[in-house]
């Protein structure tokens, strides 16, 4: 009883580590420009497979695939943007969250049929001669890749927050999320920053998309799933959280990994919305987010 | 140095400004009084960049800035301080002003002008670790200037800077602004405390309804009766 349930709950983490970052991902995106990319699950899956195709055709590590994956999909930002998004920058807010909806669904069924169409609708995972190799600590298992993918994840972080922390650009868009107004006319190129944090907000969509086909498996429709995931841990986290969003993904995926131990794979969805509306409810800034003055 | 010639002003179809005209001259501290409403702070948007103009021009030394980008205005040398200061309360009152010094023209004098600004605002150098979340409202106030000069602007424009302050501070920031316009920044100012504002400035606009309905030496306005009756009582 007690080993499988431990099994479970480290799974979710590992699992929930990835959900963390591909939550990060659109929350960054949406904090700064407001800007609800729901198309966020298939750049996802896009960084999935330029990382599968780098390994398969090229023979590259799939670890080291990911310098390559960050730069094809900041470029598939910049060119996103540039042709879709850059013409919600001066709407005002509700119109920018309801046309970039639009604008993503349509997005998400085109990344997804040109992804059928490319790469057929087979299931692929990056297989390595180290893919199966785990630890084992009290009869628990370790995937190494797993494992890996946690501490990729959590270097990601951490360097997303030194950036944020440290740079100008970083203070750049954190001034931006509190006040664009007083960005503006403290001399901050607004569009920059959009630019900017919607590329990040896709390269952080890529790696987590490289990462799941490492450690799990990727497919072009598993686009539409992701972004669900990601949204429920950017309310659960809480807005412009990072680290909060993270612990939020984790929470979700322990809690889907625990339920389907329990009541079976059936409910692992049911309970992720079932978090989302309860947290809606009850503490709509996220389990880790202030209220906004 | 500053000319605005017949600006319209709309929000949505709502028409803010009815050909606005003003000037301002370099050196000069001059005031933008009226009643709530009246279009004091949108014709600070307009020069900022924030909103622009349907029609009219702004002319900034020369150069016309009626539909440039605000970073670009910042570059030329206007900053604004919003109206309530609206300083990143997130962020630390260092940060705060390094945002102030964005502009890579500012970014080069950072260290110069974080001098400049902790000799005007001395109570910033000794918070200036803390969020700025963290603040009185005085010293927020103090913050908002202190970080529209990091961009060294040679035109700063102010809006409300008294607003919500107790009646000693209040005194305390209009020493200030006197004191940063001594110092060769020209200020255009909006205010509500009209008195102050007159005794203050060189010159003062009176906006109403959108238009400007009179102009005068700032202690000529004092005594100009319909100015008397309607803010002074």
């Amino acid at each position: 009883m007690l080993v499988p349930l431990a099994q479970n709950v480290v799974s979710g983490i590992l699992v929930g580590a990835l959900y963390g970052l591909a939550a990060v991902g659109l929350s960054l995106t949406f904090g700064v420009t407001k800007f609800l990319n729901v198309a966020h699950g298939e750049l996802l899956m896009f960084g999935g497979y330029a990382s599968f195709w780098a390994f398969t055709l090229l023979g590259v590590d799939p670890f080291l695939t990911l310098p390559t994956t960050l730069v094809f999909l900041g470029l598939m930002g910049v060119l996103l943007y540039k042709l879709l998004f850059s013409r919600m920058v001066k709407a005002t807010e509700d119109v920018k969250v309801k046309n970039t909806m639009l604008i993503g669904f349509g997005l998400s069924l085109i990344l997804q049929n040109v992804a059928l169409r490319l790469w057929t609708a087979n299931d692929r995972a990056i297989t390595t001669s180290y893919s199966g190799m785990a630890l084992t600590v009290f009869g628990v298992r370790l995937p190494v890749v797993r494992l890996a993918n946690l501490v990729i994840a959590l270097v990601c972080l951490v360097a997303l927050h030194l950036f944020l922390q440290r740079t100008c650009t970083g203070k750049a868009i954190r001034a931006t999320v509190e006040d664009w107004a007083a960005a503006t006319l403290a001399g901050i190129d607004i569009d920059k920053v959009y630019l900017e944090s919607f590329v990040l907000g896709a390269m952080l969509a890529g790696v987590a998309g490289a990462l799941v086909g490492v450690g799990y498996s990727i497919v072009p429709t598993m686009g539409l799933e992701w972004t669900l995931i990601a949204l429920i841990v950017m309310v659960l986290g809480g807005l412009g959280n990072i680290m909060g969003t993270f612990v939020g993904g984790i929470i979700l995926g322990v809690t889907q990994s625990v339920t389907s131990y329990f009541a079976g794979g059936a409910y692992r969805e049911v309970v992720g919305l079932l978090i989302f509306l309860l947290v809606l409810v009850f503490r709509p800034q996220g389990l880790f987010g202030t209220k906004q003055g | 140095m500053l000319e605005i010639e017949g600006v319209d002003a709309f929000y949505g179809d709502l028409q803010a400004l009815w050909g606005i005209s003003l000037h301002v001259d370099e050196g000069e501290l001059v005031a933008l009084i009226g009643p709530n409403g009246a279009g004091k702070t949108t014709t600070l948007h307009v020069i900022s960049g924030l909103l622009p103009p349907s029609s009219g021009n702004v002319r900034f030394r020369g150069r016309d800035l009626t539909r440039e980008r605000p970073d670009k205005i910042v570059a030329m040398g206007i900053s604004q301080v919003p109206e309530g200061g609206r300083v990143f309360t997130g962020m630390t009152v260092l940060e705060n002003l390094e945002l102030g010094a964005f502009i890579p023209g500012a970014r080069r004098h950072k260290e110069e002008s974080l001098k400049r600004v902790f000799s005007i605002f001395p109570r910033l150098a000794e918070r200036k670790n803390q969020r700025a979340g963290t603040l009185s409202g005085g010293e927020r106030q103090m913050l908002a200037i202190a970080r529209a000069l990091m961009s060294k602007p040679t035109l700063l424009l102010l809006d409300e800077p008294s607003f919500g302050l107790a009646p000693l501070l209040v005194e305390q920031i209009f020493a200030m602004i006197t004191e940063i316009n001594a110092q060769g920044v020209t200020v255009l100012l909006v205010e509500q405390n009209v008195r102050a504002a007159l005794e203050l400035s060189h010159r003062a606009y009176v906006v109403e309804n959108g238009r400007i309905v009179g102009e005068g030496s700032g202690t000529g306005l004092l005594s100009f009766e319909s100015v008397r009756r309607a803010y002074l009582g």
